[in-house]
């Protein structure tokens, strides 16, 4: 009898120790942790010297970063209306673009527009989210301009995708989404484009004419550059 | 004869305890089960009497309007509270059925032909237009109205059940802590209501005259056992064995992270999101595409859906965590953002949520999420673990260097489709005389890939 209550009592402790030292809750000690945390900011971090704590700061409005332009149309409802009549796809209409479209597509809209865009996604299908229409509702009679307008500014009950979308990418988005359209509306297939080189840069004019130009100053550089190893030579 | 009796009573008390125990755990359980039952019963038969109602309407088919309302007008509308357009339930009441025809079917043509009670309406919400819906018929509006006419559904009697499982809930983590200290006491307490037990019984027996014959002592076994040389080398190796293994194990896991769970700012459940409602990972961590980081997914994202959803449904409480508790975490994100609920707007006071960092790689280490996410074509649940099963989410990759390593001698690159690797391919395939290359044969090994 003794016997087993010692036992008991070992039994305890031991299980005592072991659950009190598996702790979820905390990361693990380390051994000699030289390089293991960042000198430099990291992304996202927290820092005290940084307004309201975070590394990531807002860039100066007005500011424009290469390879990035600014979007004309204003957020509101004339401005809706005027992407809607004026703005028109700078991609090319073709199958690399469309099935690009369709993947982002699939991540970013389908959840609540369904995968053939009648409004009927996973999120409307449970009624999380209500309300969305179908791609050929005739009140809205969306555009090429007005798709792209919606994405980057949300419209009501909408958010902004701008965030988690670049510029080429809402375009291609856009490219599929005028396509389900057209499918839902039973109208004949849109014919291909045939481009070669199926970028932003060969459509937009200004950013094919920003790549010449760095073209241009990296050739210079090259130039500078033999010639200086000429000297050294 | 007696002796056999007095022998056996400690095993048999043990045995009694536990199915003791046991009986009332099951009990217990029984229990839950019995309320559960009973409260889906009671939601039911709400929903019954819901619909009964609905049929009374003479509006029109309130079913159709339902599925009319849900895709055209529920974006802005909600029956019984004000969304982004006006609260709809009473509408018939106020205004006159030609005029509501008009301003569904075109609500800016009957603005802009100066009707006084248009322009009024226009004002008051902020001066934002809603769609025209020339598609509708009369008929269909009719539906759609007599589905918003319906009186508002009583709140479920399903909630108060998840309130009271709330209630137990609160606690979190500690009440688990609790629990276990609780057990631990409790058998304690057996323990030493056992020996007392035996002790008492003993004396019992003194006390009538019964004499519990001791065993004759014999030699100890431990004296045995060291006069047993074999025995105690082969222990000895032995032991030097055990020690080893533990000590070897102890020193391998210093570091690792496995498992680590801390507790959030706000209690974001991956299984509703990612299992439950399917939502693509790449949609709030969008940035795994493109950059190095997969990123938190800033406020924004979280508003893109929330700004209509502000609570959760009754089924997607569990047990642990109810719907109040839920509902909560969503207030908290409001908070956080500069969202009014009831305004329906900004506030502009923004705070931002201190997430806690689960998976952290040492400075030293180099790792890219869109070379691997958008190039190779990896799942993450290959390195994150079945997220969408996670109601609060854990390591559940060592992230050791052992273990990256080993997926690069496994891996073949994906080569297919990917002018950069055609010539490469060719050349690498021809030197190793494989058809398929890893990610260790195209120089995935060398120090200088990830430790730069």
């Amino acid at each position: 009898m003794k016997n087993l209550f010692y036992k008991a009592i070992v039994l305890f402790l031991v299980g005592g120790v072991v659950v009190s030292c598996a702790d979820s809750d905390k990361p693990n000690y380390q051994y000699m942790p030289d390089m293991y945390e960042p000198i430099g900011y990291e992304t996202y971090g927290e820092y005290d010297i940084f307004v309201n704590g975070q590394e990531a700061k807002l860039p100066v409005e007005g500011t424009i970063p290469r390879g990035w332009m600014p979007y004309d149309y204003e957020n509101s409802p004339e401005g809706m209306a005027n992407a809607k009549a004026n703005l028109t796809n700078p991609l090319p209409y073709t199958e690399d673009n469309l099935n690009e479209g369709k993947a982002l597509y699939t991540i970013y809209c389908a959840v609540c527009h369904g995968d053939n865009g009648d409004g009927k996604g996973i999120l409307t299908e449970r009624e999380k989210i209500l309300g969305v229409p179908s791609y050929d509702d005739i009140g809205r009679a969306i555009t090429e301009g007005s798709v792209y307008h919606v994405i980057y500014y949300g419209l009501n009950s909408m958010g902004s995708y701008a965030v988690q979308t670049s510029e080429e990418e809402r375009w291609k988005i856009t490219h599929y989404v005028m396509n389900l359209k057209n499918e839902l509306e039973g109208g004949e297939e849109i014919p291909f484009e045939e481009v070669k080189d199926a970028s932003i840069a060969e459509a937009n004019p200004v950013e094919v004419e920003r790549a010449q130009q760095n073209a241009e100053e990296s050739q210079g550089e090259g130039a500078a550059l033999t010639v200086d190893e000429e000297n050294n030579n | 004869m007696k002796k056999v009796k007095y022998r056996h009573s400690t095993s048999r008390l043990l045995l009694l305890s536990v199915a003791f125990f046991i009986s009332f755990s099951v009990l217990g359980i029984a229990q839950d089960e019995a309320s559960q039952d009973a409260a889906a019963g009671s939601q039911e038969q709400t929903e019954e009497s819901s619909e009964d109602s609905s049929a009374m309407s003479d509006l029109g088919d309130p079913a159709n309007g339902k599925s009319l309302f849900n895709s055209l007008c529920a974006a802005c509308h909600k029956p019984y509270s004000a969304g982004i357009g006006p609260a709809l339930h009473g509408v018939t009441e106020k205004r006159d059925m030609d005029w509501l025809y008009r301003w569904i079917k075109n609500s800016q043509e009957l603005i802009a032909s100066g009707d006084d009670e248009a322009v009024a309406v226009y004002e008051e919400y902020n001066k934002t237009a809603m769609p025209a819906f020339p598609q509708l018929s009369d008929a269909d509006i009719d539906d759609i109205l007599a589905y918003v006419e319906q009186p508002k559904p009583e709140p479920k009697v399903a909630q108060t059940g998840g309130g009271s499982t709330g209630g137990e809930s609160s606690g979190g983590g500690v009440s688990v802590n609790v629990i276990l200290g609780i057990l631990l006491f409790v058998l304690v307490m057996l323990l030493a209501v056992l020996f007392l037990v035996n002790k008492t019984l003993r004396n019992f027996a003194q006390a009538s005259g019964v004499v519990v014959t001791e065993k004759p002592k014999g030699k100890p076994i431990w004296k045995s056992f060291v006069e047993n040389q074999f025995l105690v080398l082969v222990s000895a190796v032995f032991g030097l064995l055990v020690v080893g293994w533990f000590a070897y194990g102890f020193f391998m896991q210093i570091g690792v992270d496995q498992g680590y769970q801390p507790i959030q700012p706000i209690h974001y459940s991956h299984r509703i999101h990612a299992g439950d409602n399917q939502i693509d990972c790449k949609y709030c961590h969008s940035s795994a595409r493109t950059s190095k980081h997969s990123g938190i997914p800033s406020l924004n994202v979280c508003m893109n859906c929330h700004v209509t959803i502000s609570e959760v449904s009754p089924e997607t409480a569990t047990e642990e965590y109810s719907k109040e508790f839920y509902d909560g975490e969503i207030a908290k994100l409001y908070d956080a953002v500069g969202w009014d609920p009831a305004e329906q707007d900004y506030t502009g006071e923004q705070k931002p949520v201190k997430w806690v960092r689960i998976h952290n790689l040492p400075d030293f280490a180099y790792f890219n999420h869109s070379q691997h996410v958008t190039v190779g074509g990896i799942q993450c649940q290959k390195c994150h673990g079945p997220i969408e099963e996670m109601e609060v989410v854990y390591q559940d990759a060592p992230l050791t260097m052992g273990w990256c390593i080993n997926c690069h001698r496994e891996t073949n690159v994906r080569m297919e489709g990917n002018e950069y690797y055609e010539k490469i391919h060719e050349e690498l395939s021809k030197k190793y005389g494989v058809e398929e290359l890893t990610v260790a044969q195209m120089g995935g090994l060398e120090c200088a890939k990830c430790h730069y």
